[in-house]
């Protein structure tokens, strides 16, 4: 378990109580409860009794990353006082959004880049680099289908095009135009989904004009797998991944010289009557709980899970607690 | 570990069933752009076709493979009869083995692909294959045994002549098990890279509602060919006087 | 460089200070995370109670099919035992629901039973039909005629002598049955996953790069069909003590 040093715990107490009393002091009369505020503006996860008689479902897709995020917020959520069930690992992007939509699920943390891409049609190089601009045109698509999202992380993920150093030293790759003349002798492995998105496989041969000897789609489970035992040239990567700073010695991935992969923040997606039944705690949380979400941090909690195969959930209490959410 | 959640709700598709079944159908014959890739057509015959072939080119080579290892070694065993806790057990160790782990394992351990999904699915092939071997030889009459070794066959002619045949009923009930199990496990090769009609199933994000029920269709179709063709190839196969005889 | 929208840096409240951060290296990596490491016994020591949910999960599953495909095939054994003509139709009926691969059948049921245990249970169950019928018809059928007779002419009614004589008398080969179609359901148990249902198929689908967790899990499957096999051995041992004597 990590503690924090002293001085940044010294440093946190100094932070909250000024945050504390901003919050308090801005706030003036609160509405309904009496009983206890929501930590207005970072500080502990304050349990509000009256968010148990809702029962949120949290969803995630179906990846490492996604689902470290998804324990967060359900612990973040179920520490305001929410019934919280978890339906993680669902699948792509595609499933995530129907789940939502059908209210299978509450909500799920989706990439900016993912939806504008993937959901509306945006083209890559067309995804705003300003992360709030990023945001509000995402939300807007988001809303014409009835769904909304909040505010987004402060890191972001983007896909990859990853190979093993070696490879990348024989063969001179730095960015991905390198591959050019080389890729029709390379094999390029990616997530099933891979072959029908523009941050994918799609954009690789529409806007880099790549051809690949062979695209072999496998678990996503399985990207740094195939580069290790030889068989994949190319593996489609995230750039959050753990292994790219833990292991930079191994692997490294080519810069997107083209922008076909856009960086994109993470924004919880959700429907406005979900918004309705769970009151202000809902968002207020979800924000809170993600504002500790560096790049830095991201590929810590990674690390724990994907390296060290620590559970999840774990991993996702003891961000909680070092960062002072609860505990 | 990822930690996931644990889902026991059952969620009905609000789509009733006779057009969950009209979609998938249309799925397998046109290639569309269902709502979830966001304009590259999938489906269609070309790619149904496509990955039947894939899914009986694994599974002959992975039963080809299997025979090659189990049947020497099953007849030998029958016909000398010795090994029987070998060729029992190994038939009963065999069931257990859990497909799903069998795949990952070997994805994992050996790499994804054509070969490494034919070992595994071999594995799979090899213990009923040997055990129905061994136990379809050691049925065979002694008597017809003695009186041919009597009449001066050598060991080899024996088993050619008198036992094989005596056992084909049995020998074919492993083979066709075998084939249906690997071509039922080939079905979640596409873990592993090898791309069957599972990947329909398998993959619901590339293929949409309709694409996973036409896989389940296919495979199940296919299945039930596959199982009527080996039944009508043992008929041929049994001479005529083990089919008068009562089994 | 990467192609990166970088947020504007918000605020980080919620700090976790600089211990929480951990340097890792190539050469500090613990085994889990070397993907060539075929066993990490520390690990497996430290992470074994997270497969006791799922291990739990696929007892259940298999337990609940077993149990529904017994009875049903029973039913049906009995029904087909007297009636000749049932025979064949019944055969060929639970042959097509054997053949048809589980994944298969699993997401025909999707559009009735949608994800989750019940479909799980029904397309487990579907597949242990074939083998439990037919070992029972044929433990059935294999009682002699002369126990029968005998039966008979002792002034017992039919139904007596199903009950007291037919499948008693059938019941090894009932239980052989019973064990096959267990062991398989264990071993197919684990594509429960695919349904949402849980089981052991969940921790080797979750991590499916990471080698020692297969062979954990999939040790534990196999664990538990050779429990199952053993226990019902077991009960069939208590059932038939004239075998036992008769020392066959």
């Amino acid at each position: 378990m990590r503690t924090t040093s002293k001085r940044a715990r010294g440093a946190i107490s100094v932070l909250l109580a000024l945050f504390l009393s901003i919050g308090v002091a801005a706030c003036g009369s609160d509405d309904d409860d009496d009983q206890t505020t929501s930590g207005e503006g970072g500080g502990a996860i304050v349990s509000n009794p009256e968010n148990g008689k809702v029962t949120l479902t949290v969803g995630s897709k179906n990846f490492t990353e996604q689902i470290v995020l998804g324990e967060v917020y359900a612990q973040a959520l179920e520490a305001a006082g929410y019934k919280v069930d978890k339906r993680l690992n669902l699948g792509s992007e595609t499933v995530a959004r129907q789940a939502v939509k059908s209210d299978q699920i509450s909500g799920y943390p989706e990439y900016v880049s993912t939806a504008l891409t993937s959901f509306f049609e945006v083209e890559p190089e067309e995804v705003p680099a300003d992360a709030t601009e990023a945001y509000e045109e995402a939300k807007a698509d988001f809303e014409k289908e009835d769904l909304t999202a909040f505010p987004p992380t402060p890191f972001a993920s983007a896909n990859a095009v990853g190979t093993l150093k070696k490879t990348a030293e024989e063969r001179d790759l730095k960015t991905v135009s390198d591959l050019e003349g080389q890729s029709e002798e390379m094999t390029l492995y990616g997530s099933p989904e891979c072959r029908q998105r523009i941050d994918c496989l799609a954009g690789l041969e529409e806007l880099y004009g790549l051809k690949f000897k062979k695209f072999v789609p496998v678990d996503i489970g399985l990207r740094y797998t195939v580069l290790d035992n030889g068989q994949a040239d190319l593996s489609i990567l995230f750039t959050t991944d753990p292994q790219l700073s833990a292991q930079a010695d191994k692997y490294v991935i080519l810069e997107d010289d083209k922008e076909v992969f856009p960086a994109g923040n993470v924004i919880w997606v959700t429907t406005p009557e979900v918004v309705e039944e769970a009151g202000p705690d809902y968002e207020k949380t979800i924000v809170q709980v993600q504002e500790g979400l560096t790049l830095k941090v991201m590929q810590e909690l990674g690390a724990r899970v994907e390296l060290e195969k620590e559970p999840a959930a774990k991993v996702a209490g003891e961000y909680l607690e070092s960062a002072g959410y609860t505990g | 570990m990822a930690a996931g959640g644990s889902g026991m709700s059952t969620l009905a598709l609000p789509q009733p069933v006779l057009a969950s079944i009209e979609g998938a159908i249309e799925f397998i014959f046109t290639p569309q752009s269902s709502s979830v890739t966001g304009g590259k057509k999938v489906g269609g015959l070309e790619q149904v076709i496509e990955l039947t072939v894939n899914q009986l080119e694994v599974t002959f080579l992975a039963l080809a493979l299997a025979l090659f290892v189990a049947l020497p070694i099953g007849l030998y065993l029958g016909h000398r009869g010795a090994g029987e806790l070998l060729a029992i057990g190994l038939g009963n160790a065999g069931r257990a083995i859990p497909e799903l782990a069998l795949i990952a394992f070997m994805a994992a351990a050996i790499g994804v692909g054509l070969l490494n999904v034919t070992i595994a699915l071999a594995v799979l092939g090899i213990p009923p294959i040997l055990t129905n071997a061994f136990v379809g030889i050691r049925q065979v009459d002694r008597g017809a045994v003695d009186a041919a070794r009597g009449m001066g066959m050598s060991e080899f002619e024996i088993l050619r002549r008198v036992e094989m045949p005596l056992a084909v009923p049995t020998l074919m009930t492993g083979i066709r098990g075998a084939t249906i199990n690997i071509l039922a496990t080939a079905t979640i090769a596409p873990l592993a890279g090898v791309l069957t009609l599972g990947d329909f199933i398998i993959n619901r994000n590339v293929y949409g509602d309709d694409g996973v029920l036409a896989g389940a269709i296919l495979v199940a179709l296919l299945a039930l060919v596959l199982e009527f063709a080996l039944a009508g190839l043992q008929r041929l196969l049994t001479s005529k006087g083990l089919k008068l005889s009562p089994a | 460089m990467i192609s990166a929208a970088l947020a504007a840096p918000l605020a980080a409240v919620g700090e976790v200070g600089e211990g929480f951060f951990k340097e890792r290296t190539s050469e500090t990596l613990p085994c889990q995370a070397q993907e060539e490491r075929l066993f990490c016994f520390d690990w497996a020591k430290d992470n074994i109670g997270e497969y006791w949910t799922p291990a739990v999960q696929h007892v259940e599953l298999v337990a609940i099919s077993v149990i529904v495909g017994f009875a049903i095939a029973f039913v049906l054994a009995l029904l087909a035992h007297r009636r000749r003509w049932l025979q064949p139709p019944l055969l060929a009926a639970t042959g097509v629901l054997y053949t048809i691969p589980s994944i298969a059948f699993f997401f025909l049921l999707l559009p009735i039973t949608g994800f989750g245990r019940d479909s799980a249970v029904i397309a487990l169950s579907a597949y242990t039909l074939q083998i439990i019928y037919r070992n029972m018809i044929a433990g059935l059928a294999n009682v002699p005629s002369s126990v029968k007779d005998a039966a008979r002419g002792m002034g017992l009614t039919d139904r007596q002598i199903l009950w007291k004589i037919e499948v008693p008398l059938a019941t090894p080969e009932i239980v052989a049955g019973l064990r096959i179609a267990t062991v398989s359901t264990v071993a197919l148990a684990t594509l429960a996953v695919f349904i949402s249902a849980g089981g052991l198929g969940k921790p080797i689908y979750e991590f499916i790069n990471f080698k020692t967790n297969i062979i954990i899990a999939g040790g534990l499957a196999i664990l538990i069909a050779i429990a199952f096999d053993a226990i019902l051995f077991g009960l069939q041992r208590l059932a038939t003590p004239w075998r036992r004597a008769a020392a066959e």
